[in-house]
């Protein structure tokens, strides 16, 4: 299902910032952490990961867990799809724009052999 | 190739001098694009894509999109910018990079379109037709690829 445009652009806008991606990158690969033990692993204060995650929160891409005094953070799958869904929609319009073209030229072609 | 980019092709049963008039011609264009073509065979050549209200691209306001021809080889290779805003020049932080590559076969025409730098505008018409007014700076290169990876990566974990 398509996501709404201005959603999108939050999406993208959330992905565009490469500190950001890396944090996201780091929450992959350790599963469900929380913020001091990411920003343990990255070049950057346990502050700054706290506001990257908070970004992240906000699009939908990640989503934290109260457990006992600590939060615990994971990425949302189905919505990574949707980013990934939205490479995908511009694919499937090339696909079709493809597909007229083929349709179109071999007409024409078949066309100019019958005049031959 | 940067991931942001995307690739399709197609094997079209037709000389790859059929292939390029269809791709190149505005008469031709307003059948499988835009609803109307201003474009020109020519090297830095100015032009439109013009989709009516209700027309082909299923927007109920329509839009006039600026594109600038980058290269026109025929029968080979055509290429232009699009996305970029109205009244500016197109490089490659405010536009898209649409190529056509011909190749020809055996039988018919190897048809590769790949377009890059789509983060630079937005993800379909619409979506170029609001960046026009609002998009303010060039987006981070290699988005797509951690995108892609990261998408990949979810989906691995979780089938």
């Amino acid at each position: 299902m398509p996501i709404p445009l201005a959603e999108e652009d939050a999406l993208w806008a959330a992905f565009a910032d490469p500190t950001r991606r890396r944090v996201l990158e780091a929450l992959l690969e350790q599963g469900e952490t929380t913020t001091t033990i990411l920003a343990e692993g990255l070049p950057i204060t346990r502050q700054a990961v706290a506001k990257h995650l908070a970004v992240l929160n906000r699009v939908g891409l990640v989503a934290g867990q109260r457990r006992g005094r600590e939060v615990r953070y994971a990425v949302q799958p189905a919505r990574l799809d949707d980013a990934a869904d939205s490479m995908a929609r511009v694919a499937a319009q090339w696909d079709r724009r493809l597909t007229r073209i083929k349709r179109l030229a071999e007409s024409v072609h078949a066309e100019s052999r019958v005049d031959q | 190739m940067p991931a942001e980019s995307v690739e399709r092709e197609i094997l079209i049963e037709a000389p790859a001098e059929v292939v390029w008039d269809v791709i190149t011609e505005p008469e031709q264009i307003s059948r499988w694009f835009s609803d109307e073509a201003a474009v020109e065979q020519r090297a830095g050549a100015d032009g439109t894509l013009t989709w009516r209200p209700g027309g082909r691209g299923g927007s109920r306001a329509g839009m006039v999109v600026p594109i600038r021809v980058v290269e026109a080889e025929p029968p080979r290779r055509f290429s232009f910018r699009w996305g970029h805003p109205e009244g500016t020049g197109p490089d490659e932080h405010n536009s898209a990079l649409v190529e056509f590559i011909l190749t020809p076969e055996a039988h018919g025409t190897r048809l590769r379109v790949l377009e890059s730098g789509i983060e630079a505008v937005a993800h379909d018409e619409d979506g170029r037709a609001r960046y026009r007014e609002d998009h303010e700076q060039g987006w981070e290169r290699h988005l797509g690829e951690m995108l892609a990876y990261l998408a990949s990566r979810t989906r691995g974990e979780t089938r």
